[in-house]
């Protein structure tokens, strides 16, 4: 659905994005995990064609994106990470403002305006300003925008950043049925739980560069999939293993305490980059 | 194309329905303020190039503030869609062409520039005002509007803070509000700055609408200057529209 080749962004003297390859297949969830900084957000607004690139070449749905802008625009749909609903339009008018800016027809439009509202749970709030909404509503008003012109690929930037967690999870629900019906969906997230729980394929960028990409669970075998951690007086120490026999005589031979546990991607992300997701 | 400016300007129009009122009665404030203080006061005293002050200067007032609700109406806005709410995008990666994105907030500016007008030409029948309003006059007023709601849209477009857009105001709006044959007549001001405001855009306007008014057919240069002007910055802004990436 989306392949990306050596892909460059460059500023005057900060290259953001560096040599970035990825293959993201028609109906995956596939995630895009690093700290602040890394890439990710630029890297979705190239694709959403709000921000240019330096080299290197982009296709989506087999459209190359520097010469198809039109015809791939009718194929995303685009969740940024900021709330940049209409403050000045009501939840309806915010929908039926994207529905003629993507020329659906009045009465499909206004049809699909109350199947999205009702879906993402806001039918009865349909008239009220957005600017009364909670955080939660407007991230899902903003997934029902994005989804008005039935997309085949919705970019999600940080997508559940600043909600408390039960809203999160409503929000992963919705995600994941989206998912059920056939979209692919890209996200980008610095919450580890977020990425193990939605996605099938993630890629791991640090300062510009693809760490490793794969499954989590490939990413978990690659470093170990059992952890011991002990601490010591510089901080808290983890070691890795394949085996968890190994990683139990490992334990048996220190001289203190120490868990065992399953690996998981913030593991991952510490082993081959040395900082933490959120850093 | 046609249809993405209908949609650029029905959500303009969305917003100001909801305010119609109130924008009508704080679009007054300045024009009756102007009118008593200028067509009253002063002007009760002053007859300028054979006629009352009064018939001279609401033309002028026409000109100054259908250039200033014109630019407003876009900078400002676009302005802060771009910089601070992030609204710009939702029009950046829907797939319209810039230049229907650009005619339709311009056409918005427009509406609210001759909404403003409107009360204000009201007002100055009111007032006393004889004036004689025709074809000729209509079609000033709007390139007024037009060029300044352009104006707006490249000034939003290059400004990047809204203290910036507030010094475009104050250097360049503000000058041109009391310079350009607004409130009085440019034939007494030394050559080189007389030379320098007949070149300016609203100068031309205040001419053409006191000619028209007089029920006179203006000169065509100043129809041609303010088209001019008008096409350059709607070719300005829809460069800007395309450029505008990270």
């Amino acid at each position: 659905m989306i392949q990306i080749n050596n892909l460059v962004k460059q500023y005057v003297s900060r290259r953001v994005l560096d040599n970035v390859s990825l293959s993201i297949e028609e109906g995956e969830i596939f995630g895009l995990l690093g700290p602040n900084g890394a890439g990710k957000t630029t890297l979705i607004r190239i694709l959403t064609m709000l921000a240019s690139y330096s080299s290197g070449t982009i296709t989506i749905n087999s459209l190359p994106l520097s010469e198809e802008a039109k015809n791939i625009k009718a194929l995303l749909g685009c969740v940024p990470q900021h709330l940049n609903l209409d403050a000045d339009l009501t939840a309806w008018e915010n929908l039926e403002l994207h529905g003629r800016l993507h020329h659906i027809p009045t009465q499909e439009r206004r049809h699909r305006i109350d199947e999205l509202l009702e879906y993402v749970e806001l039918r009865d709030r349909a008239s009220e300003m957005v600017n009364t909404f909670s955080g939660g509503m407007k991230r899902r008003l903003m997934i029902a925008r994005a989804l008005m012109h039935r997309p085949k690929v919705l970019f999600l930037d940080e997508p559940t950043v600043g909600l408390d967690p039960q809203v999160r999870r409503r929000l992963w629900d919705l995600i994941l049925s989206l998912n059920h019906q056939g979209l692919t969906v890209l996200l980008t997230t610095h919450y580890i739980e977020e990425a193990e729980t939605l996605c099938q394929r993630v890629a791991i960028l640090e300062k510009g560069k693809l760490v490793i990409s794969g499954t989590p669970a490939d990413l978990r075998r690659k470093v170990g999939q059992y952890t011991v951690e002990w601490s010591e007086a510089d901080g808290i120490k983890s070691r890795f293993f394949v085996e968890r026999p190994d990683a139990v005589a490992f334990m048996n031979s220190l001289d203190t305490a120490t868990t065992i546990r399953n690996t998981n991607l913030e593991d991952v992300f510490v082993e081959l980059t040395g900082r933490k997701v959120k850093d | 194309m046609l249809a993405d400016i209908k949609t650029v300007i029905w959500r303009d129009w969305v917003v100001l329905r909801r305010r119609l009122g109130r924008y009508i009665l704080s679009r007054m404030v300045s024009p009756v303020l102007y009118l008593v203080a200028f067509g009253w006061g002063v002007g009760r005293q002053i007859q300028v190039q054979g006629g009352s002050y009064l018939d001279f200067i609401v033309p002028g007032i026409l000109a100054l503030n259908s250039m200033i609700i014109s630019f407003n109406a876009v900078g400002t806005p676009v302005n802060m869609s771009r910089l601070y709410y992030k609204t710009l995008e939702e029009y950046q990666i829907a797939p319209i062409t810039a230049a229907s994105f650009v005619i339709g907030k311009i056409a918005s500016g427009m509406i609210r520039g001759i909404i403003s007008s409107l009360v204000i030409i009201i007002l100055a029948f009111a007032f006393g005002a004889t004036l004689t309003i025709h074809g000729w006059f209509w079609l000033v007023l709007l390139l007024n509007c037009a060029l300044f709601a352009g104006l707006g849209f490249v000034a939003a477009m290059f400004m990047n803070s809204h203290e910036e857009m507030a010094n475009f105001n104050t250097y360049v709006l503000t000058p041109m509000s009391f310079l350009c044959a607004t409130f009085f007549s440019t034939d007494r001001l030394p050559s080189l700055m007389y030379y320098f405001v007949e070149s300016l855009p609203l100068t031309h306007a205040s001419h053409a609408l006191r000619m028209a008014g007089q029920n006179q057919d203006p000169a065509i240069l100043s129809i041609v200057v303010l088209l001019a002007y008008f096409i350059v910055f709607l070719t300005i802004g829809i460069w800007q529209m395309k450029r505008v990436k990270g």
